[in-house]
């Protein structure tokens, strides 16, 4: 599996971060960015962000491990997230979520082998009122099943 | 012809822009407006077509009624939508125009009251603007209930050279939606909302933390700002008066506990999201240090109604000390969901089977739980209990954000309880300890129980006691509500697993 922007290079990163850098509270605005472009947050782009806003790697680190959405390395080409929260649950998102990942033989934050799809759980995204939901790349579906699963698998490559 | 779709996300998750395309096909001159949703949820994608100056319903509509829908021939046909029962029983005073409007139509937005609550603040003084939310009865809705005029006016009165206004559209609480509807469907009401506060507390400067879960909120909101800017309703100048608000949207990073105001706070920081102590509060020590109002999306969106309408107008709806109008989002399991805004009082019972029709499954209901994931679950003999603040309390419940998840009887309450604990586990900023690794425990105890082990109840039980007192934030502190009143109200399915196991 490779990521699709192996080729980013300090120089992108610097205008990335320099878009941002003044900003009240640049820090997450600057992760974001950067990861929108590469899929998550390289190594290569740390000392660039401390550099431009003054921190310690070791807070630099502590910030991003606490979000569930940083990602240290690159994900599949798609990312989908299965709601697990309490409405979902009432309307049978935990079995569309076991039939789910046992069908490609995943845990959560598990990648397919051949890199289409990473699956990852997320507390709520909204749509209590028409689950189980999910959510691929930013596109929201409602009343999943089994039937649709098959479909956005499918329509992901896996 | 005139065809009005939604292009909120519940519409959107149901298949809105494959209608869209097919209307686009059957009836290539009409002119399809996207709107947000009336808040019928099980009847989207709801298409409506104007007729008369009048807008007739089609809903749930598929592709394949499109031709259908065009030559009014369709047995989706639900006639006018005014006239739906859902629709005549509300108070759409915050949801006034969503699903209505355009929401990136500023000329729409006016034809139908908007700006001029904030022209009429313009006119008034700091000290009036705090007084008129304060004679409103306004509390918040991100959960706590604390009145909102009270905390503008502790802004109000601090000293400081910047003071802003934070909008906590964090909305991680399952079976909540309002935040995301509105946003989506009527964003200038909360930008409007915003420059009031601002205008009222003499702050300049607003964000929006919005969650990354909701894409599509994030989008239009960002584009209303421009909109707002361009058209001089933010800025320097706001709407030509001589006094400044500007704002911005923040993205969220997926942590719940950046809901809290204290971790949103150090989160918009680009700090870690953990709790701060309070005090100092935000109102004096806030953003940076400085005096912040941290708002949810629904107190600051119902601020512009009842500046156009005026306080006494608002608090004419009620009861009790819960002034106004509840927004409530009916979830779950459930056969008719949605966004209902209602006067507070209606009863529980009322808005479950009544408005919401019972279970989706046809099934018994047997738990609702209000108030998100650390709200407690209510049994059937709760459903007198009046929609209300205070009302919640006395029954060892919250109200929350306003949401109600519905659960049928085949639900395991053991297991919702374990979530519980699992899901404080999960998303615990770390700070405390009762709630760092009590969590843990608390599923390990719970797991412990569902093998027969009758002595770990009482251990839960304790253990649910140093959660609740111990905690700083409600994360922690409140987790217990929803597993106790699992365990209080559904012993059965405690006791049944340790037959199971015997
Ligand atoms: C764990 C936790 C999560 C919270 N999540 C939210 C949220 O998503 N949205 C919100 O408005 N308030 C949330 N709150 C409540 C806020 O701390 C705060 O009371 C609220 O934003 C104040 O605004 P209001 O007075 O308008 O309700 C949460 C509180 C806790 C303890
Ligand atoms: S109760 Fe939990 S979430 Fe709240 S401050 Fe303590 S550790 Fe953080
Ligand atoms: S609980 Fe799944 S979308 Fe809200």
């Amino acid at each position: 599996m490779q990521s699709p922007n192996v080729t980013i290079i300090a120089e992108d990163f610097g205008h990335l971060i320099s878009e941002h850098r003044d900003a009240e509270g640049a820090l997450l605005p600057i992760l974001h960015a950067i990861q929108d472009v590469c899929g998550y947050i390289p190594d290569a782009a740390h000392p660039l962000i401390c550099d431009a806003l003054n921190i310690t790697q070791a807070e630099l680190h502590g910030v991003i491990s606490f979000y569930h959405d940083f990602r240290k390395k690159p994900a599949g080409r798609h990312v989908l997230k299965v709601c697990r929260a309490e409405a979902c649950q009432s309307v049978g998102g935990d079995a569309v979520a076991a039939t789910l990942l046992d069908r490609l033989g995943l845990d959560w934050h598990g990648t397919t082998h051949n890199g289409a799809v990473t699956v990852e759980p997320v507390y709520c995204l909204g749509l209590c009122a028409c689950g189980p939901a999910a959510m691929v790349d930013g596109r929201v579906v409602g009343r999943v099943d089994a039937a649709k699963l098959d479909a956005l698998l499918a329509e992901a490559g896996v | 012809m005139k065809i009005f779709v939604p292009m909120d996300s519940a519409a959107k998750a149901l298949g809105a822009e494959e209608v869209v395309a097919a209307l686009r096909v059957a009836a290539p001159d009409a002119e399809i407006v996207r709107t947000g949703s009336r808040g019928m949820i099980w009847l989207e994608p709801l298409v409506e077509v104007e007729i008369d100056g009048v807008r007739h319903g089609f809903g749930p509509a598929e592709p394949a009624d499109a031709g259908g829908i065009v030559d009014g021939t369709s047995a989706r046909a639900l006639g006018p939508v005014e006239d739906l029962d859902w629709m005549k029983r509300q108070s759409r005073l915050t949801f006034a125009r969503v699903g209505v409007i355009d929401p990136l139509s500023l000329d729409d937005y006016q034809a139908h009251g908007g700006l001029a609550g904030l022209r009429r603040a313009l006119g008034m003084s700091g000290q009036d603007i705090v007084d008129e939310v304060k004679a409103s009865g306004l509390r918040g809705r991100g959960g706590a209930g604390f009145p909102t005029g009270i905390k503008w006016q502790t802004v109000h009165d601090a000293e400081a050279p910047q003071k802003y206004i934070v909008c906590n559209a964090d909305e991680g609480d399952s079976g909540t939606f309002a935040d995301r509807m509105i946003m989506e469907g009527d964003p200038f009401t909360l930008i409007e909302g915003m420059a009031i506060a601002g205008i009222g507390v003499g702050a300049t400067r607003g964000y929006v933390y919005l969650r990354s879960e909701y894409p599509d909120a994030i989008a239009v909101m960002s584009r209303a700002v421009e909109l707002a800017r361009k058209a001089g309703m933010l800025g320097a100048d706001v709407l030509g008066s001589g006094r400044a608000f500007d704002m911005e949207i923040r993205k969220g990073a997926g942590a719940y506990v950046c809901g809290e105001e204290t971790s949103l706070l150090n989160s918009l920081e680009g700090k870690r999201g953990v709790v701060r102590a309070k005090p100092p509060l935000p109102a004096l020590e806030g953003f940076l240090g400085r005096p912040t109002v941290v708002n949810n999306v629904i107190s600051l969106a119902t601020v512009p109604v009842i500046f156009e309408k005026g306080a006494r107008a608002y608090a004419d709806f009620g009861l009790g000390r819960s002034r106004g109008t509840v927004t409530l989002q009916i979830a779950g399991n459930v056969a008719r969901g949605g966004l209902f805004e209602t006067g507070f009082g209606i009863s529980l019972g009322e808005v479950v089977n009544d408005l919401g029709g019972g279970t989706a499954s046809g099934r018994p209901v047997k738990a609702v739980q209000v108030g998100g994931p650390l709200g407690a679950y209510m049994p059937v003999s709760r459903f007198d209990t009046p929609i209300g603040y205070e009302e919640f309390d006395q029954n060892g419940g919250l109200i929350g954000h306003a949401g109600l998840v519905v659960f049928d009887d085949t639900t395991d309450m053991l297991g919702m309880a374990r979530f519980a604990m699992e899901f404080c586990a999960v998303e615990s900023c770390g700070k405390c300890t009762p709630c760092r690794i009590g969590a843990v425990r608390g599923v390990e105890t719970i797991d412990r129980i569902a093998e027969g082990d009758a002595g770990a109840l009482t251990l839960l039980t304790d253990l649910c006691e140093t959660m609740k007192d111990g905690s700083l934030c409600a994360l922690g502190g409140f987790t217990p509500f929803p597993v106790m009143s699992a365990v209080t109200q559904f012993p059965d399915d405690f006791a049944r697993q340790k037959e199971a196991a015997e």
